[in-house]
């Protein structure tokens, strides 16, 4: 069974969901679903290959454009090497690829204490801060 | 050179940590050859014909003594004793092996280098002027605006999965010594009307397979907006550049596709929501990043009129630049021997070149993306010693500028994307024109080859350019003539970068050095003066004359052949 990840924890994947689930493709725009945001249960960006680099922009344009604040999950070829890009961009949640180990995977979203530009997790760029 | 402070040292310890960790999960077999690719190709680590290849980050290609010794060391450690300058102004090894990079790494990070984004689909390492910071013609110093370039790159979470390689070059002079116009993004610093400092912006220029001049979208950028607006290029990059089809996935063909006005559209609409966000520069962190430069303290000097006559005469000819510091020079070390592959240094080379670097420039050089070495620092009354010391080492070959100064890429005999070998060929070439006396005459002729269409020889810079063409499994070589990498300062700045033309039918290996000689005969014979560049004439006369000579000549080894095609 694959493994969640959300908030940092390792989740049960199957846990049923109050409100709709919105899913976004890589060439999605995601502002045509904008006016569905506020009353989501969670958006979810696909990644066919995690090669695909297009959910990351997604991402940041529902936080940062869109202003979306609930749960923001990655799926599809979702691995470990990935996690800490796809958090700083404002995922918050990981459904992972099968076959990967959680809490190692868990790990990864500490590969670096520190970062130089500006992120979702993280609006003030580095230089601001120095 | 920029001195890291315990932030920017910690992240390049991170990231080896996080390398040695995927490589020690790839040699378990717990990530797949496919999932790890892009992992060591964003450490700089290609899998090649014989062995890896590793590719080490010059950042914008300025490095200091100690870490020229510390490449010296990895060279002789983990390498066959050698390195390779690139025309990225990197540093490759070509024999590494895969379960010692984290080590080699780590050897890097003690002495602040790494390989971060040295390849993948991802920003790459930010080239420059090699003259930036001493050049009489400076608007800027573009190393300061290279590293805040380089920062704001490394590591990029939204950028690390692009459809393509992405290239930035950011020239600081008049002159464009960056080739600015041939990259995804080229930054040429302008000054406005009341001398604020800001950038014109070119996008979707390069070489490869579809070899495309730039266009300028922003002909004045405050400076303060640097990283929003490049970040708004990426963006709309990454989410609209093609990724079906990797021949058609660099940002140029976007660019094409929509047409350079409406991709500037674009690009203004969503910078609009960036503009004046928490990326703004400011000028407290232009000042940090420029006081983290060391500076040579030069002494207080006057301009030495020299002008020797002999050997030492043709160096300062071709080998010694003029300084915005008086009594300065800079000096070009040419990695242009003829015997020895361009840009290879071996380990005792570099520990050399290191002390000399210690002695006669600031502990500082430069690698140019000519793949030459530059002391940017040199005193006027102490080039003379400084040259026969280059002398005794080989790196005094009086050839900048000139035919023998061949760009190549390693080719065939290293890289496994290669149609055909580039070593060889210009080591022929350089036998030919053995003759310094000849070389002079002919003048400034900028010649490069390139073993294939990626085009990392960037043959369609050259003046004369040789590209490596696979027919039907033997090497052939096809030529062009007219290409120009920028404009030298002498012109306004729209003066032309250009892709140069295919002159007809490709050669075999061996009857490329005869082809440059007949086209230089022509050259010789048609230049109005001496003055006028081998490329200035082809772009007067057109390039049939040339053409004429080569296929209609007697001599000709293709006239009666069917065309080959490239």
């Amino acid at each position: 069974m694959a493994t969640l990840i959300r908030r940092g924890r390792i989740a049960n994947p199957s846990q049923p969901e109050a409100g709709e689930v919105l899913r976004l493709e890589p060439a999605d725009d995601p502002a045509k679903v904008a006016d569905r945001l506020g009353t989501a249960a969670r958006v979810e960006v696909n990644f066919p290959s995690f090669t695909d680099g297009r959910g990351y922009s997604i991402a940041r344009l529902l936080r940062e454009r869109l202003g979306y604040q609930g749960e923001l999950r990655a799926v599809g070829d979702v691995q470990r090497d990935q996690l800490f890009y796809l958090a700083r961009c404002g995922f918050d949640a990981f459904l992972l690829r099968d076959g990967l180990d959680a809490e190692e995977s868990l790990r990864a979203l500490q590969d670096f204490s520190e970062a130089y530009q500006a992120s979702v997790e993280r609006p003030e760029p580095l230089f601001r801060r120095r | 050179m920029y001195l890291y402070d315990e932030i920017d040292q910690q992240i390049v310890d991170e990231r080896v940590a996080q390398f040695r960790d995927q490589t020690r999960r790839f040699l378990a077999g717990r990530i797949s050859e496919d999932d790890f690719r892009p992992l060591r190709l964003q450490n700089g680590l290609y899998i090649q014909r014989y062995a890896p290849m590793l590719r080490v980050a010059v950042p914008y290609g300025i490095f200091s003594s100690a870490q020229l010794r510390m490449l010296a060391h990895i060279a002789r450690k983990y390498d066959r004793g050698y390195g390779h300058f690139s025309t990225r102004q990197n540093i490759q090894y070509n024999w590494p092996r895969l379960e010692e990079v984290p080590d080699i790494l780590a050897d890097l990070a003690s002495v602040q280098m790494h390989a971060i984004q040295t390849s993948g689909n991802c920003i790459r390492n930010i080239t420059t002027d090699h003259f930036a910071g001493v050049a009489r013609d400076e608007i800027v110093d573009s190393f300061v605006w290279c590293e805040i370039l380089r920062q704001w790159s490394a590591f990029h979470p939204e950028f690390a999965y692009l459809p393509r390689k992405f290239k930035i070059a950011l020239n600081g002079a008049e002159a464009d010594r960056a080739a600015t116009f041939l990259h995804d993004i080229g930054l040429h610093a302008v000054q406005g009307g009341a001398g604020e400092v800001g950038f014109r912006v070119i996008v979707g220029g390069g070489m490869g397979r579809t070899p495309i001049i730039g266009h300028v979208i922003r002909e004045f950028l405050p400076w303060q907006h640097l990283l929003t607006y490049v970040e708004a290029i990426l963006r709309v990059y990454n989410r609209f550049g093609r990724r079906d089809n990797k021949y058609k996935a660099r940002i140029k063909i976007l660019v094409k596709e929509r047409g350079p006005d409406n991709f500037r559209e674009e690009v203004e609409a969503e910078w609009k929501q960036l503009r004046d966000g928490p990326s703004t520069l400011t000028r407290a962190e232009v000042r940090r990043v420029e006081s983290r430069f060391v500076r040579p303290s030069y002494e207080p000097l006057e301009d030495l009129h020299l002008a020797p006559s002999g050997p030492f005469g043709a160096w300062m000819k071709r080998n010694v630049h003029s300084h915005k510091q008086p009594g300065y020079a800079a000096v070009t070390l040419s990695l242009k021997k003829t015997g020895v592959p361009p840009g290879d240094v071996t380990d005792a080379q570099m520990v050399a070149i290191a002390g000399l670097a210690d002695h006669y420039s600031f502990g500082e050089l430069r690698v140019t993306h000519e793949q030459n070495l530059v002391f940017a620092d040199v005193r006027q009354d102490r080039l003379e010693d400084l040259w026969q010391e280059l002398k005794s080492l080989g790196l005094a070959t009086p050839n900048i500028g000139l035919l023998t100064n061949i760009i190549a890429c390693p080719g065939g005999d290293f890289c496994s994307l290669a149609n055909a070998k580039s070593i060889p060929v210009a080591e022929a070439i350089q036998r030919l024109f053995d003759d310094l006396d000849y070389l002079h005459d002919i003048g400034e002729l900028d010649l490069n080859i390139s073993g294939c269409i990626n085009s990392c020889g960037h043959h369609h810079v050259g003046h004369i350019g040789v590209l490596g063409v696979d027919k039907q499994g033997a090497e052939f070589y096809q030529i062009t003539i007219g290409g120009n990498q920028g404009n030298r300062g002498q012109t306004p700045i729209s003066a032309p970068a250009a892709v140069g033309k295919v002159i007809g039918p490709a050669f075999a290996q061996h009857e490329v050095p005869w082809v440059v000689e007949r086209l230089i005969e022509v050259y010789l014979r048609g230049r109005e003066s001496e003055d006028e560049r081998f490329v200035d004439c082809v772009q007067r006369v057109g390039i049939e004359a040339f053409k004429q000579n080569v296929y209609g000549h007697a001599d000709s080894p293709r006239q009666d052949r069917e065309p080959v095609a490239a």
